[in-house]
């Protein structure tokens, strides 16, 4: 028994060998890949499924041939974990030898990719990552979602113009919160506001009272929130707790908060709420409408939120590149023909910004509002072309 | 029987037990061999080999001083962030960002740390220790989030650059010789812990771990023999996250968090508590489950760890050394 | 400052009624459970499902929490966790960890990812303002009841039989058997009961901290340093431990001392603080017995 066992393990030890080299030798050469390393399990695991659902859905429509090339998609799981995140990239590049890298749920798993970017040569298309610095950290980083300065700042101009004069602000403790708060408070000293205090919550923490308590206190004309897709249910449940409207505290936010995906959990307490950000479901195009039934059509319980027309634009970004170059897989080339390539998406009319790589979009200020049963974010007022404000800012200086 | 007949016999005991056997040098080639047949999964076994080390190192702690520690990460993540800010320190030119000096640096201040910590994690029985174990890795995770002028907080640890091994070989994109590297160290780690488990120290604290009344009545210093084997493993751990922030040159949060801290737990019991071998063992079965799992179902590889976890327990004493041991008798007892 | 400390107190509550029964589970048996807030999950998504599949009321799934998880509890125990009372602390963490991690895919599979939100019934929506301070009602039942619980555990445990057998078997196990109580009877029971406790107190927080498959890990650490600062001899050690910890973690969230012009945020470390400086002078707990032996 014992020698058949052996004997058993041996043969898998050797098909094994055998799996992991063919690849190498079967390539085919009118075959192009794409390794999108998402968040499938752990905190962030909602990021990584509704980035893969617009994908699938992607693939679906407009198939799988660009630039006269097949394009394969592999995805991958890093549990939100950076050193996984870097090993996957690293092992998709030098193993499956794709043409480019994407994905990236959060901010420092898009940094730890950068290396890998950098060295091979790849592009990193980032499809969810935040913070205003990721596309500095290496030249082939190309973003299709947002930044949040880029989503902060037509909110903070919205309260000014709607006679707020003293605010208060409460974010989740880590980059894409500081870099909210930094361009809201920035933005509110310039327009003669005044900042009474900057609250910062830790990032896994699901108690937010004492926080909310201490704004409440402070009596500001309004309190700006941000937290990450995934924790905006449990916040706004409290911040309804506490009761801000009985003291005439407007309570606004980046739409990471009213996430599409969690917003018709949240019931109607949320209705009014203003917030700003880049895509809402009930964006009215063309467009969108089809998107939005693609989507549902095929993923029945959900919704699409901005972490999927990150992805899906990530793709159309990707198919784009390839269209241009005619198949050439060089990541110098594809990054070069990614740079001001512009197009209309399900959120609107978008454009990679040359100069930075970062995505120039339209910014909508939102209300929460019931239709048909649900509750949507209706945009009311759209701020054009919003290009990243803090690297705007260090290049006009 | 004369007293110096026993005397030899124990001597022969011992080294018989100091022994390498065929098994042991077989596994030893077969891991430098990986690098050649599999040059594709460089990568992970060099995360392997890492994590063989952090298992060594609470093995140290768990299965040879039976301290029971559920914050082990603690030393994990500091030697990272030890290492990674010299590497940073150094902007990539040796000496300061030599990954070998780093290795040591990292060792000292976890070991020093280490040996802090060890007077307050002695006090108090099991849960005790795994409470204090468990609430000073929190606070260096709270800690290392707070500092975000040093550790780049919730981003990372930006611009870690080691420069060649030694000044002489890179860290290629292939993670071949980043694998090699830390399997060298591993080895000699390993060797040097192998020694110390034989020598009439490790002996010291097996017979703590057995009895410490006893142990104290025949004259051996237990506190001070279990403050310097918790100081070892502190440093052990510290050059496993000090291999991790080299070689993958970026050190985030997650270094610092619980999960860390149990999955090597899990690993070591999972393995086969106090036998070295069953560290090295547990975490190549860890990793190549996680990998085998994770690829099948992305999103429920942890429903299948957790019910082998389980099963584990139920139908097996001693882990996954414990399963061949139990097999080998077995054969042996269905052969005669 | 009234407020934070009544958001301090229903915390603190909710934190007993969670932890209780592994304090007592621990005590008896000294058995480690580290599977204790998969059952709190549990009884917070049964909350959830009855809520949003069928339409009933909080107060439902309160109940409704309870009963199930004790029954889930009790085939467990009798089925499972009775074959790991001989082992080892170690191989009992080990076999909890991968209870909660199976535990933790399943409610992934079949709940999804995303936290659940439970809508707290009309009655107790809004806060009562009282003038000089406002008072969320749902905090308040919170309170009531936790407190009419703790009440209800410890005359039970002080007052009827079956309390004092326990009480027994928690001081000394052999001995207690050699008396011909049925100590593996009283544990089952006990086990049973405090499961339900957890359902119940899942139940309850679902709506005050978001819910998701992530929970029992998450709280597990807040477990553990209830424990460990109130000892597990009682039931008071806990509660006065539970209550300590609500009202520091939310005051050190609340207040940030500046030194030097610099905010220091302390709201991170306060509990583990504590707990490290208590288990370092009174490493039986706070509230817990030095050991007579």
């Amino acid at each position: 028994m014992f020698d058949r066992l052996t004997r058993r393990q041996t043969i898998a030890a050797f098909t094994l060998a055998a799996t992991a080299l063919t690849p190498l030798a079967a390539r085919a050469e009118d075959t192009v890949k794409i390794g999108v390393i998402l968040p499938m399990t752990g905190p962030s695991a909602s990021t990584g499924r509704e980035i893969e659902a617009a994908i699938k859905l992607f693939q679906a429509q407009k198939g799988d041939k660009a630039g006269g090339k097949k394009v394969e998609v592999i995805i991958k799981d890093d549990t939100g974990v950076a050193d996984i995140t870097k090993r996957l990239a690293q092992e998709l590049v030098v193993n499956d030898h794709v043409a480019a890298i994407a994905g990236f749920g959060l901010t420092p798993l898009a940094l730890a990719a950068a290396p890998i970017a950098t060295q091979a040569k790849v592009p990193e298309i980032v499809m969810a990552a935040g913070t205003a610095i990721i596309t500095e950290a290496s030249p082939y980083i190309v973003r299709t979602s947002f930044t949040l300065p880029q989503n902060t700042m037509p909110i903070a101009q919205w309260a000014l113009k709607n006679g707020v004069k003293k605010v208060v602000t409460l974010v989740s403790d880590y980059g894409p919160g500081i870099d909210a708060e930094k361009t809201f408070v920035e933005t509110i000293k310039a327009g003669g506001g005044q900042v009474l205090d900057s609250l910062r919550a830790p990032l896994k923490n699901p108690e937010f009272a004492p926080f909310l308590q201490k704004a409440k206190d402070l009596k500001p004309d309004a309190l700006f929130l941000f937290v990450p897709s995934g924790f905006g249910a449990a916040l706004m449940k409290q911040v309804v707790e506490r009761g801000f409207a009985a003291d005439n505290i407007k309570v606004i936010a980046t739409g990471d908060v009213t996430d599409d995906e969690q917003l018709n959990n949240m019931g109607d307490s949320v209705l009014g709420m203003i917030t700003s950000h880049n895509y809402s479901a009930d964006h009215d195009s063309p467009e969108n409408k089809a998107y939005v039934a693609a989507f549902e059509k095929a993923n029945p319980n959900m919704r699409p939120n901005f972490m999927s027309v990150g992805g899906y634009d990530g793709m159309a970004l990707f198919y784009g590149a390839l269209d241009k170059t005619k198949g050439d897989t060089d990541g110098t080339k594809l990054v070069d023909a990614m740079k001001g390539m512009a197009w209309t998406s399900p959120r609107g009319p978008i454009s990679i910004d040359p100069a930075t790589r970062d995505v120039v979009q339209n910014v909508y200020i939102r209300k929460v509002e019931r239709k048909n049963g649900q509750l949507y974010n209706v945009e009311f007022e759209t701020v054009p072309n919003v290009k990243d404000p803090f690297k705007a800012a260090k290049a006009g200086k | 029987m004369s007293t110096g007949r026993r005397t030899s016999q124990a001597m022969s005991w011992f080294a018989n037990r100091a022994r390498w056997r065929w098994p042991e040098i077989a596994l030893w080639i077969a891991a430098y061999a990986l690098v050649i047949l599999f040059p594709s999964r460089a990568l992970l076994f060099n995360e392997v080999a890492i994590l063989a080390l952090f298992a060594v190192s609470l093995d140290i702690v768990l299965g040879y001083a039976g301290i029971v520690s559920l914050g082990h990460g603690a030393f994990f993540g500091l030697g990272a962030y030890a290492a990674g800010l010299l590497a940073k320190a150094g902007a990539g030119v040796a000496p300061l960002s030599d990954p070998t000096l780093g290795l040591l640096f990292a060792a000292l201040v976890c070991g020093f740390v280490g040996y802090i910590t060890s007077f307050l994690v002695l006090r108090g029985a099991d849960l005790t220790r795994l409470m204090v174990t468990l609430g000073v890795a929190l606070i260096f995770a709270e800690l290392a989030n707070r500092m975000a002028w040093l550790t780049g907080g919730a981003d990372g640890l930006q611009g870690v650059a080691p420069s060649k091994i030694l000044g002489l070989f890179d860290f290629d994109l292939y993670g071949r010789n980043a694998y090699l590297y830390s399997l060298t160290v591993l080895f000699l780690l390993f060797v040097l812990a192998r020694k110390i488990v034989q020598s009439p120290y490790g002996l010291s604290l097996r017979a703590i771990k057995g009895n410490a009344l006893r142990a104290r009545a025949i004259g051996i210093p237990v506190n001070r023999r279990l403050n310097a084997a918790y100081t070892l493993g502190a440093a052990y751990a510290g050059v496993a996250g000090a291999l991790l922030a080299q070689t993958t040159s970026f050190v985030s949060l997650d270094v610092l968090e619980f999960h860390r801290s149990a999955d090597v737990m899990l690993i070591v019991i999972f393995g086969g508590v106090g036998t070295l071998y069953g560290a090295i063992v547990g975490a190549a079965a860890y990793k190549a489950m996680y990998d085998i799992l994770a690829a099948a179902t992305p999103q429920y590889w942890q429903f299948w760890l957790g019910l082998a976890l389980v099963l584990l327990v139920l139908f097996v004493r001693g882990g996954i050394l414990g399963l061949v041991a139990e097999v080998r008798r077995r054969i042996a007892g269905h052969g005669k | 400052m009234l407020t934070i400390l009544f958001d301090g107190l229903a915390y603190g509550m909710l934190l007993f009624v969670l932890a209780v029964g592994l304090s007592i589970t621990l005590g008896l048996m000294n058995f480690i459970n580290l599977a204790h807030g998969a059952f709190a999950m549990a009884g917070g998504y049964i909350a959830v499902v009855m809520m949003q599949r069928f339409g009933l009321s909080l107060f439902w799934g309160l109940p409704a929490a309870f009963v199930i998880c004790a029954i889930v509890g009790a085939v467990l125990e009798r089925t499972l966790y009775v074959r790991l009372y001989d082992k080892s602390h170690l191989e009992q963490v080990m076999f909890t960890i991968g209870l909660v991690f199976m535990s933790m895919a399943a409610v992934d599979y079949f709940m999804g990812a995303s936290p659940q939100i439970v809508d707290v019934p009309k009655i107790l929506d809004g806060n009562l303002e009282l003038g000089f301070v406002s008072i969320n009602k749902y905090r308040l039942f919170v309170i009531v009841f936790c407190a009419l619980l703790t009440v209800v555990l410890q005359l039970g445990l002080s007052k009827t039989r079956f309390g004092s057998r326990l009480r027994a078997a928690v001081d000394d196990a052999r001995v207690a058997r050699g008396l011909g109580i049925d100590v593996t009877k009283i544990f089952a029971l006990t086990f049973a009961f405090g499961s339900g406790l957890a359902g119940l107190g899942g139940a309850l927080g679902a709506a005050i901290f978001s819910l998701d498959p992530q929970f029992p890990l998450k709280f597990m650490i807040y477990f553990l340093v209830v424990i460990a600062v109130g000892g597990t001899s009682t039931i008071t050690g806990p509660f006065f431990a539970s209550i300590l910890l609500g009202v520091a973690d939310v005051a050190g969230k609340y207040y940030t001392p500046e030194i030097g012009g610099h905010k220091i945020e302390i709201g991170g470390f306060v509990i583990y603080t504590i707990m490290v400086l208590v288990l370092i002078f009174r490493p039986q707990g706070l509230f817990g017995r030095a050991p007579g032996k």
